[in-house]
């Protein structure tokens, strides 16, 4: 089988193993090595794929919901998308989503996500009770802050690397409506940007989006949307209608001129410096669910996206350098986003840190990766690093000078024989 | 809201069954010989569905405990879907008479000894409507399955019988033939990828006719056009043939 992430870059061929029972997940733990955990394949880059896959979303029962503790239980397998189809109608949301709703549990305690609230709510594994991991020997164990916290640590943000995540107990928050009063603040310059963010610093939510092809006196403009839930009683949570990329588009449609027509027209359809819109769940938290199989207008050669995180004091010099060389290649596509984190957690390789960070997104194109290389170097002069969850390229030196606690994490899989059963193609690469 | 029966919960067809009528608002009684080993799928349906889904032991091969587990049930059901089945093994129920008595009758007298039961209370209620999964199978005999086929294909007389019988008292009578199915049935088998449907499909399928109430269907629909070409080869050529 052919199994491929959400970039369809790299294109791989696996062998894929199936469990319903724990006792079948044990006997393939125990045979077999170079395993990785699969979730929703949500993942851009090379992290959920190996030579031997083993398929965690069918196992997705609900075990339990606790009302009076605002706690769900949930099998690993479980979409975020089936919690908020339960939960929503009874006034719950996620603490922590991702820009999409459609990845597993296991998938977000393994790349530990974050939302728009990072600099209130911080990453996903905040809202994570509790989980039990399979170890490589098949034994199951309980993980918690309190709780052989060691495996917490590594296996929150740990990108599967240490072991099968069986089940998590979720904290959620109560919500009152399916409603969110959103404001957008349309920036001219990258330093309007980031005194917007400072000045919106206590919004629950807030991402920008940024045009990286203006150039000169419009460098780093922006729109920045900041949002909070209403408090209408308007709950109910309907599947909408969706559009759909029936298959891969010709990748020549997108080049730096549709590019650039795009982002014009993205940025000039908002007018005013400060505009307000009321919009719902779906709109404000997962746009781009809106549109299934989106990642096909990249083509048939699939796509990479860049994300980098720099510490705040050196965020503006750095990013001024990053957009410079981005807008000076011409690639770089429409979806870029622009995020003030707030403070780092001590999971040991998860992705945020305090300060600003970048996702973009570039077709699979000649010079793209040589482009990257000089990005990486940007990102460590300033003291950056890159998301796992990402990406598909990145050399074992970049990664680990961004990641200090790496010697712990491979420590510890060196402890538990996790390396020995599992690895990603993005372990392997990175010598994680 | 009222509750429906699914006799042979456990099957990955009345699974996905289970999960439609529970998602379009119904209660559930899910009744198999080891209930116990639904637990974590009705505790699933019921979170997710907020539905009362409750769990029965029931053995369509103990006749005579029909007669007390539908009496068991404190809130009759508003329809009973029956997706029991065995397909057996053909080669030893050639020569075992063991098995094939037990392919008949778990396909055809253990349905029978329960559906009656529960068409005398629909009939005398006025309400309900019976789902019966037969199969292709029993459109026409072939060496590979025949004794499954042949006991499907009075299933599928009955049904046929039960519907005319009921059809005055407003009861609607549904026959479902499903084709290939990829199941625990055919775990295994080499199925040709466009004819089989995957449970949820067929599932679907049963559902909308089921609300539309239609009287006998094919699931996918082409083999409605299959099994109608199948039907009419004529005799002597279809005696010769391997298929
Ligand atoms: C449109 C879009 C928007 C996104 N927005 C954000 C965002 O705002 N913030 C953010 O942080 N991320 C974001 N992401 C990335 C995404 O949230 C992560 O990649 C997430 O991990 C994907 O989950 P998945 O279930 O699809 O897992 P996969 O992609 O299948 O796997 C991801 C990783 O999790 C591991 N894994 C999966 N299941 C288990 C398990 N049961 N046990 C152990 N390990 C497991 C895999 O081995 C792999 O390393 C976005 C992705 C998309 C496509
Ligand atoms: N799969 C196909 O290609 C296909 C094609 C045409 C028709 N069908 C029909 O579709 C229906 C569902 O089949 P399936 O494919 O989902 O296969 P399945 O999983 O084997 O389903 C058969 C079900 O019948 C139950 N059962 C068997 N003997 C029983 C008994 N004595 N008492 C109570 N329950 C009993 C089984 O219970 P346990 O789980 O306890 O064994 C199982 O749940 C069957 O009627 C089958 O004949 C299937």
């Amino acid at each position: 089988m052919s199994l491929s992430s959400w970039g369809n870059y790299p294109k791989t061929v696996n062998r894929v193993f199936n469990f319903d029972k724990i006792a079948t997940l044990k006997a393939i733990l125990n045979r077999h090595s170079d395993l990785i955990p699969y979730g929703n394949g949500r993942s851009y880059g090379d992290s959920a794929l190996s030579e031997n896959i083993v398929q965690v979303k069918p196992y997705n029962y609900f075990l339990d919901f606790d009302e009076a503790s605002c706690t769900v239980h949930v099998q690993a397998g479980v979409l975020l998308s089936d919690i908020l189809d339960v939960l929503v109608p009874k006034g719950f949301f996620l603490k922590v989503t991702p820009g999409t709703k459609l990845i597993t549990v296991g998938g977000a305690i393994a790349s530990d996500v974050h939302g728009k609230n990072h600099h209130i709510e911080g990453c996903f594994s905040e809202s994570v009770e509790v989980f039990t991991l399979m170890l490589p020997d098949g034994e199951i164990i309980s993980c918690s802050k309190q709780q052989n916290t060691e495996l917490f640590k590594a296996t929150c943000g740990g990108m599967g690397l240490t072991g099968v995540i069986l089940d998590a107990k979720i904290s959620l928050k109560r919500i009152n409506s399916r409603y969110i009063d959103q404001v957008t603040i349309k920036t001219k310059n990258l330093k309007e940007t980031f005194e917007a963010f400072e000045a919106y610093k206590d919004a629950s939510y807030s991402v920008a989006w940024i045009d990286c092809l203006a150039r000169g006196d419009g460098l780093g403009r922006s729109l920045l949307m900041v949002g909070e839930f209403r408090d209408d009683g308007e709950l109910g949570y309907e599947d909408r209608k969706k559009l759909n990329i029936p298959f891969n588009l010709p990748s020549f449609l997108l080049n730096r001129f549709s590019v650039k027509i795009f982002n014009s027209f993205y940025y000039g359809r908002i007018r005013d410096r400060i505009s307000r819109q009321r919009v719902d769940i779906d709109q404000f938290f997962y746009p781009l669910d809106a549109i299934r199989h989106w990642n096909r207008i990249y083509g048939e050669k699939g796509f990479a996206q860049y994300q980098f995180i720099l510490p705040k004091k050196s965020s503006f010099s750095g990013l001024k350098e990053m957009l410079e060389l981005i807008t000076c290649s011409g690639k770089g596509s429409f979806l870029a986003v622009l995020k003030l984190y707030g403070e780092a957690n001590e999971n040991y390789l998860s992705f945020p840190m305090e300060g600003y960070s970048l996702a973009l997104d570039f077709k699979i194109e000649k010079g793209v990766f040589a482009l990257f290389e000089k990005l990486d170097e940007v990102v460590l002069k300033h003291g950056g690093r890159i998301y796992l969850a990402k990406d598909a390229r990145v050399s074992q030196a970049v990664f680990e000078k961004g990641y200090p606690k790496i010697d712990k994490f491979r420590a510890l899989r060196k402890k538990y024989e996790m390396n020995k059963t599992f690895q990603s193609l993005q372990s392997l690469r990175t010598g994680i | 809201m009222a509750y429906v029966l699914i006799i042979g919960a456990k099957s990955d067809i009345a699974m996905a069954l289970a999960r439609k009528y529970a998602e379009s608002g119904h209660d559930l009684y899910l009744a198999a010989r080891k209930p116990e080993e639904l637990r974590g799928f009705a505790n699933d349906l019921k979170i997710r569905s907020q539905k009362d889904i409750r769990l029965l032991a029931l053995d369509i091969l103990d006749f005579s405990s029909h007669d007390g587990f539908y009496r068991s049930l404190d809130q009759k059901p508003s329809g009973v879907i029956s997706v029991v089945g065995y397909l057996g093994e053909q080669v030893k129920a050639q020569s075992e008479f063991t098995e094939a008595h037990r392919i008949i009758d778990t396909n055809f007298t253990g349905v029978v000894s329960l559906l009656n039961i529960v068409a005398d209370d629909f009939e005398a209620r006025k309400e309900g409507f019976i789902v019966g999964i037969s199969s292709v199978a029993g459109d026409r005999g072939r060496k590979s399955n025949y004794i499954y086929g042949s006991a499907k294909a009075a299933f599928t007389t009955y049904l046929s019988g039960l519907r005319n019988r009921l059809h005055d008292a407003g009861i609607n009578v549904l026959t479902v033939k499903p084709g290939f199915v990829a199941t625990k049935m055919t775990e295994g088998m080499d199925l040709p990828g466009a004819l089989t449907a995957q449970a949820d499909e067929v599932a679907k399928d049963i559902f909308e006719a089921q609300q539309k109430k239609q009287d006998v269907i094919y699931s996918k629909w082409m083999w409605r056009w299959i099994m109608s070409i199948i039907n009419n080869i004529p005799e002597w050529i279809f005696k010769k043939t391997s298929i």
